[in-house]
């Protein structure tokens, strides 16, 4: 393939906005930016319908009336869920854009009807809302390229980005993508630890900002988990009825969303029993979630009444919090002319130190997606496209080696990663000597991979995915050890306690070097509140 | 993990290499699919969804194959089931089939709810017990 790709010519594209991702968030985003007048580029890894972890949900969206003290009573809530580090204006702003938002995507998707005859607007199934916004995005004018990964940004001289490189991995050619404002919306990172829809949630975007020189915040916010059986992930509606058992039969009184399954599978191995669940849920739950039940029936396995092993599957920053730091009202990050949106973007503004997953998370989503777009189309605008100036690649480890080229293992280079942040001890119970454990393996292998692997064409796409995991896990775990109290999901076994003061956000960087700082007070704030 | 196209069934529309995520799939020669790229199958079923025909059979494990037989999985009726339930294609207007995603945010709700005063009770009544086992005033 790679002699494929060498042949052929690189293709060169040109547009106002260009859309790293293809999960909802860059489909609203590219849908926006559309709407706003640009022309738009959406560039995903995968099948936009398909790609990241929307697709393969159910999500539902942060729904609150406008009527009555119902937004005000809800925003206060998470914001002290939030330990202090959410923003009370953009939880405002997120829940009012969906509310205002979700009702227009009626002419591309079928929105369910209650049994009170209600329309409901929040809950969309997966595949179906994905393929509507495929469907909205291309009748805004959008052009839509699967399989065509990005490996790199660009940059002009002045440090503003200018574009990206990628290769479309089906038609065996690399390209070149130059636009006036760049969108990145390739999700969080998983670490390849098996969630459901989350193989192609690598961090590419953490990675590609990162050598841009851009902050992320919250990275210390990245160690959710979610239950399923051991051999496969699914969605886990129906775990929420689970009675859970040790190896010996002896039932364990685990409460529902705390670390207590954690606890029991360091332990050892537990299993699920889903007897207690209702003949309402059984009988509906393959219009619900259809995807739920096929791993069990495929098993062999009769889901309740039979008990099972179950296994925590990591969720990394996609139902934890982090990402890129957002620095402006349009989602803009610290580097100019670039926007993150979704799970790209640190969601401490709408969900502080807790988990966004679930409803504010896709709320997130939606809002952050519609406003980067606005702003990339009006940037790109009023700056131009700028095709004639000199650009530079950003690109570094799978790319350029640093040191002499030679075949790498990159499987056990991602493995050393693995060893270190899917583990629940080590990434659930922390502590400052197990991260500065962690943070030396991390680094073997992040020297590893950018001192000598040099990859093109399709196989720079494998190359880059573990770079970019080894990357965040870094960032990840040094944000961990920066973070010296316990607040949220972020628990050190050796500092236990919430430091006394305001609460402040905490900015990672760095691709060799990692630095943390706190974010400064007079940072930036919501022009509206 | 993805185990079988069955070959009678599949037209060549090469939609499932499309729509798989992670890249899975190829062009076959004769255009039926072939498998390329196993290791990076994620067992996300999407490309059973976006089969017309009903050809793809993906099996339970996530990173284990287990390789099926072809006329049992014809016979078992699996085939097509997931489309079939998400009311894909033809079965767009049956009412069977008719998504209630609406029904997920309750139930979850109930469920969290019904177990949490469940734990609650056992943990009261365990505190009890060992209350009464414990010798008074010793």
């Amino acid at each position: 393939m790679t002699e494929a790709i060498r042949a052929g010519a690189s293709e060169q594209l040109e547009a106002d906005v260009l859309v790293v991702g293809g999960g909802m968030a860059a489909c609203w985003a590219a849908i926006s930016a559309a709407r706003a007048g640009a022309r738009v580029v959406l560039v995903d890894k995968g099948y936009v319908g398909t790609s990241g972890v929307t697709a393969t949900g159910g999500p539902g969206h942060w729904w609150v009336s406008p009527e009555g003290t119902a937004r005000a009573q809800a925003i206060e809530k998470h914001w002290i869920a939030g330990c202090g580090l959410a923003d009370r204006g953009w939880m405002e702003r997120i829940i009012d854009t969906t509310w205002r938002t979700l009702p227009t995507l009626a002419p591309f998707y079928r929105f369910d009807v209650n049994d009170a005859g209600k329309t409901v607007y929040n809950a969309l199934r997966g595949p179906e809302y994905l393929r509507g916004l495929r469907r909205a995005a291309v009748d805004a004018g959008v052009t839509i390229l699967d399989h065509s990964p990005v490996l790199e940004l660009l940059l002009h001289q002045d440090g503003t980005v200018a574009g990206a490189h990628g290769v479309r991995r089906q038609v065996h050619r690399t390209y070149t993508a130059r636009a006036g404002a760049v969108i990145l919306a390739t999700g969080g990172c998983g670490f390849l630890g098996g969630l459901l829809g989350s193989h192609t949630n690598t961090g590419d975007g953490h990675l590609m900002a990162l050598e841009s020189g851009a902050e992320l915040s919250g990275m210390e916010f990245s160690n959710a988990y979610s239950v399923s059986p051991r051999w496969n992930s699914t969605r886990t509606l129906i775990y929420a009825y689970a009675r859970y058992y040790d190896a010996d039969g002896k039932e364990l009184d685990l409460h529902p969303r705390s670390g207590d399954l954690a606890r029991a599978l360091i332990a050892g191995p537990v299993y699920a029993r889903l007897n207690d669940c209702p003949d309402g849920l059984r009988k509906s739950l393959p219009q619900i979630q259809p995807m739920t039940l096929l791993p069990f029936v495929r098993k062999g396995v009769d889901v309740y009444s039979e008990p099972f092993e179950v296994k925590l599957f990591a969720e990394g920053t996609i139902r934890g919090t982090g990402g890129l730091r957002v620095v402006g009202e349009h989602c803009e990050t610290t580097i100019p002319g670039l926007f993150a949106a979704g799970d790209t973007a640190t969601r401490e503004l709408i969900a502080g130190a807790v988990s966004g997953g679930g409803s504010p998370n896709s709320a997130w989503a939606l809002t952050s997606g519609l406003l980067s777009g606005q702003g990339a189309a009006d940037l790109a605008r009023s700056r131009g496209r700028r095709l004639g100036e000199k650009v530079r690649a950003q690109g570094s480890a799978g790319l350029r080696p640093r040191s002499v080229a030679k075949k790498i293992d990159r499987r056990s280079v991602l493995k050393v990663a693995q060893d270190e942040i899917l583990p629940l001890d080590k990434n659930l119970f922390r502590s400052g000597p197990k991260l500065e454990d962690s943070l030396e393996r991390l680094e073997t292998a992040w020297r590893e991979i950018r001192d000598h692997d040099h990859a093109e064409g399709a196989d720079a796409v494998v190359a880059r995915e573990t770079a970019a995991v080894v990357a965040t896990a870094r960032l990840c775990y040094a944000a961990a050890l920066a973070r010296d109290e316990s607040r949220g999901m972020h628990e050190r076994t050796d500092a236990p306690e919430r430091r006394p003061g305001p609460a402040r956000r905490l900015l990672v960087g760095g691709l060799d070097d990692i630095w943390t700082r706190p974010e400064a007070h007079e940072g930036w704030k919501p022009s509206h509140v | 993990m993805f185990e079988l196209i069955v070959r009678d069934r599949c037209t060549g529309c090469n939609r499932c290499v499309e729509a798989c995520p992670t890249n899975v799939l190829e062009p076959g020669p004769d255009k039926v699919p072939v498998v390329a790229r196993i290791e990076h199958c994620q067992t996300c079923f999407m490309c059973e969804l976006y089969c017309a025909s009903d050809a793809i059979y993906v099996g339970p494990d996530r990173d284990e194959l287990h390789p099926v037989n072809e006329p049992e999985i014809l016979a078992s009726g699996l085939l097509g089931q997931f489309r079939r339930d998400s009311g894909w294609d033809e079965w767009a207007d049956d009412p069977r089939y008719t998504c209630q995603i609406w029904r997920l945010g309750p139930y979850i709700q109930a469920g969290f709810k019904q177990t949490t005063e469940r734990v609650e009770q056992r943990l009261a009544e365990q505190a009890r017990e060992a209350a009464v086992a414990r010798p008074e005033n010793s």
